[in-house]
């Protein structure tokens, strides 16, 4: 039932807002210098824009609140009418949670997991006293249906740890929701789930902010979302407006040369006709690093198997100067591959072989020139690189590990290394901590290059990066390929990356192989049912996406309902919009060749996939 | 729904060619500035290791010189000559309460520093083992945990009598396990950390990743643990002296002051022969609390604060 809604009400407003950072010596830092926008009610304004444009600290000025270390220093924010920069956590604390509230990027690390669901959603009004304990729970169950939660009526008494994450996700909208709040403040509620799971937190979101007839500040750097769920856009770079204005206008008509530039390292949806041409002048008779046969698990279970068994009869073989693409949901067992490959995870069963010779499973019974030609690149930069280290340090310790250089040349070998991955040499000096994300995962890759390495196995490394940033990550990659003829495994969940990029796909599900082969015949029909369950899944820039979307996803069953792995059958079965009751759950699903190395596992006929 | 048009397009002023470097994540941390609480505790800390080290040299008399050798009478109260008033033997309070700071602190940092040295060894130690030699080591530590401290004090003292180099190495057996647990937990924490994954991926030995990576990351957090423990260990050694069993007559130190002059109470003399020692301990070891607060709270006691 939609409220009565005033659009002309201005719920919240930031007037020339200034907010600074102090440094070591007491000097000024800005950070956000003197940003006016206005939201309405029942109206979404997004601010977008990379890291580092402040777009965080701006949102969180509408709840008067500043990260430590950083101060109101001019201007106001005005939520219905009040100055909230002016007030004491005191005289805000009954404002917060009643009239504005916040929902972080983590819905993990918003809830307790030792508390029920239902308690912790319904308690900002039973504490604020603005609802009584019946009056919330009636409010929170209203909201569990607005939001398309299976199981409305019970889901409340479960804990945290026993929903999906993106049902976890729309369960923080619903605590958020719960106390009637007039402006709602998302931060990238979205960019941490898989495609699949995004626009089924997408949708209820939208529909469920209609429908209260709340205001909500979005923040994200992802336009594509943007173009989804906001009416009005804010474009931000380094504390300061760029451009503000209807959505239609931003994403249709940019005037600003950052918008413009916002728009073009958006990646092109996946198509086939993509990725590196094919040219087999520097192929030898033995693929750099092949896969055969592996299976692999965690845990120590009977007869030298493991307790849960990840990976099943897994075969790749990575080509000299070729890229290949994992792709797959969380817990499909990307990562895992990877770590089998660098041999942190032994297989169970199986061989890794380096240039037609078998490796030892183990890293610890690998050889210093084994190890050196296959590198691993982590996907956080921030856990990946020593904070305690400068760069000169965790990149000189490879060079003089693998290569044996010392003093002189070791320092000259570090600065060519910074210079390969686009750094000026003085970052040398640097800790990373004094780096941003782009700069970090830079160094992280300059690590790996250090080994001069055949093989690199590239664990999301763009994932945790902006649109902009990222893009610039793989026109690096691109470009090292070229230059040194280093052949990449590249994991990721998003598929334009890895569709722009790659020379071959492997699609796994639930530890699988789905469907494997170049990236044109895996882009194009026939599709294995989850290659094209994903396909669709990938967020286009352009208005009304989201509605179409789902829409034809109606029909396909698999939006919902995370990775589950099966014994028999084929794990797919029950996200399948194709599926054949008692035997894709039955039976293993055989493998389908199509005789140009596409490699479809599905008990459908390639012909009617 | 039909909304009313929304006009204001707003677009930045701009020159044409301008490029966008790419944005520092996040500004740079300020230093640590001591708050008040944090000055406080610094001055106070100061003051003492200043009277541990010169005490002896300044005290107006030597340890166990009576002020007034001719007119015999316990606890006299404050006056000329002696500031603080004398003990149960006569002897100047003042005198000795900083003749005794020197041995309180000397021992209780001796005995912490021991206790340092071995936990974090063993604790580290522990933490890269395999989990095997972890247990072990874990399951023994976890026995002389559940030890009662001063019980165990008690007996280790009564068995081979008292003296300095056995207070110290009592006191450092007892902590170390409790910083046994505490470094193997962050050492725990660093280890499956992506950065010592990625040194064992490069072939790294032992060693290295003990004192490349592990222990540069373990360090704030175990030096900031270090002030709490020295406190423990201060109020150990005191209570020991208390009962009689630290350090003995007639050599001074607070903890056994408290204990010799507990007389003054009963016989409602004077209070300050008994209130000296006991403010000293006080004092110290709130002031070590405040210092050590005010570090952690800027940070510097976390491994996820730099981070």
């Amino acid at each position: 039932m939609p409220k009565d809604i005033d659009t002309t009400e201005v719920i919240f407003e930031a007037r020339n807002l200034h907010i600074s950072a102090r440094a070591e010596d007491g000097t000024e830092i800005p950070i956000v210098k003197g940003v006016d926008f206005k939201v309405r009610r029942g109206e979404v304004v997004a601010l977008i824009g990379e890291s580092g444009s402040g777009k965080t600290t701006i949102s969180l000025s509408a709840l008067g609140y500043c990260k430590p270390g950083l101060e109101f220093t001019g201007g106001e924010a005005m939520l219905l009418g009040e100055d909230v920069t002016k007030k004491t956590t005191d005289e805000l604390r009954p404002s917060r949670g009643e009239n504005v509230a916040y929902l972080a990027q983590s819905a993990a690390a918003t809830f307790n997991p030792s508390i029920r669901i239902n308690e912790q959603v319904t308690e900002a009004p039973v504490l604020h006293k603005t609802k009584s304990q019946a009056e919330a729970n009636e409010k929170a169950l209203a909201l569990y249906r607005a939001l398309e939660l299976p199981d409305p009526e019970n889901i409340g008494d479960r804990y945290p740890h026993q929903v999906s994450g993106g049902q976890l996700q729309r369960l923080m909208a619903a605590m958020a929701l719960c106390g009637d709040p007039d402006l709602l403040v998302l931060d990238e509620p979205t960019t941490a789930l898989d495609v699949t799971t995004q626009i089924e937190v997408l949708k209820a979101f939208k529909h469920v902010i209609q429908e209260e007839g709340a205001a909500a500040i979005y923040v994200t750097h992802d336009l594509a979302v943007v173009a989804q769920v906001a009416d009005h856009i804010v474009v931000l770079y380094n504390g300061e407006v760029k451009e503000a204005g209807p959505t239609d206008i931003i994403i249709n008509r940019p005037q600003h040369p950052y918008t413009k530039r916002l728009m073009n390292a958006i990646k092109p949806l996946p198509e086939p006709g993509q990725g590196e041409e094919s040219s087999d002048e520097h192929l030898r008779d033995d693929p750099a690093l092949e896969v055969r046969k592996v299976d692999a698990g965690y845990g120590k279970g009977v007869n030298g198997q493991p307790l849960v068994k990840i990976l099943r009869d897994i075969n790749v073989s990575i080509e000299r100067g070729k890229t290949v693409g994992i792709i797959g949901e969380s817990g499909c067992g990307k990562s895992t591959l990877a770590r089998v490959m660098a041999g942190l995870l032994p297989a169970c069963d199986g061989e890794v072989l380096l240039d037609g010779n078998v490796l030892p499973a183990a890293v610890e019974n690998r050889s210093r020139d084994q190890l050196r030609r296959v590198q691993f690149v982590y996907q956080m930069a921030d856990t990946a690189l020593n904070p305690r280290q400068y760069v000169r340090d965790i990149l000189g310790r490879p060079v003089e590990f693998y290569t044996g250089l010392k003093g002189k040349k070791k320092r000259a070998r570090v600065e060519e290394l910074l210079e390969l991955v686009e750094l000026p040499t003085s970052f040398a000096d640097r800790f990373p901590h004094e780096l941003s994300g782009g700069q970090k995962q830079r160094v992280n890759l300059a690590r790996a290059l250090a080994a001069e390495p055949e093989v690199v196995l590239c664990d999301e490394v763009t994932s945790a990066l902006d649109t902009i940033v990222g893009a610039n990550v793989i026109d690096l990659l691109t470009r090292l390929q070229r230059e040194t003829g280093v052949s990449f495994v590249f994991i990721s969940h998003d598929l334009s990356t890895v569709a722009s990029f790659a020379d071959e796909i492997v699609v796994l599900y639930a530890g699988r192989v789905a469907e494997q082969g170049s990236t044109d015949k895996v882009l194009s029909p026939p599709y294995h049912p989850y290659t094209k369950l994903l396909v669709s899944s990938v967020p286009e820039t352009r208005i009304g996406w989201l509605e179409e979307a789902t829409q034809t996803r109606e029909a396909q069953s698999g939006i919902s309902g995370g990775v589950t792995l099966t014994e028999i059958g084929c794990p797919f079965f029950k996200r399948c919009p194709q599926a054949i009751a008692g035997t894709c759950d039955k039976i293993d699903p055989p493998r389908r060749d199509d005789g140009h190395g596409n490699i479809i596992e599905c008990h459908i006929e390639l012909s009617n996939l | 729904m039909n909304k009313p048009p929304k006009t204001e397009h707003f677009v930045a002023p701009f020159e044409e060619g301008i490029s966008f470097e790419e944005l520092q994540d996040a500004p740079p941390r300020a230093g640590y500035k001591p708050t008040m609480a944090g000055w406080v505790g610094i001055v106070v800390v100061t003051f003492w290791a200043f009277i541990a080290f010169a005490g002896p040299w300044l005290a107006p008399y030597g340890e166990n010189e009576l002020p007034f050798p001719d007119a015999y009478s316990e606890f006299q109260v404050p006056q000329e000559g002696a500031r603080l008033g004398t003990d149960v033997e006569d002897r100047d309070i003042l005198s000795r309460v900083m003749f005794g700071a020197g041995r309180t602190i000397g021992i209780s940092l001796a005995a912490t520093l021991l206790a340092y040295g071995m936990g974090v060894v063993l604790g580290i130690g522990a933490a890269v083992s395999s989990p095997k030699v972890d247990m072990v080591m874990s399951r023994i530590n976890d026995a002389f945990l559940s030890l009662p401290t001063i019980m165990l004090g008690l007996v280790v003292v009564a068995a081979v009598g008292s003296s300095i180099p056995v207070l110290i190495v009592t006191a450092g057996f007892i902590y170390a396990s409790v910083v046994f647990r505490l470094s193997r937990a962050i050492g725990m924490e660093i280890m499956v950390m992506d950065f010592v994954e990625s040194a064992k991926a490069r072939g790294e030995g032992r060693w290295w990743i003990i004192t490349r990576e592990i222990w540069p990351n373990a360090r704030m957090p175990l030096i900031t643990d270090f002030g709490l423990r020295l406190i423990y260990v201060i109020l150990f050694i005191s209570s020991l002296s208390f009962l009689g069993l630290g350090v003995q007559p007639p050599q001074a130190d607070w903890g056994s002051m408290v204990r010799e002059n507990l007389g003054a109470l009963q016989y409602g003399a004077s209070i300050i022969p008994v209130l000296a020692p006991a403010i000293s301990i006080a004092t110290l070891t709130v002031a070590i609390n405040l210092v050590v607060d005010d570090v952690s709270a800027h940070g510097g006691g976390k491994l996820s604060g730099r981070m």
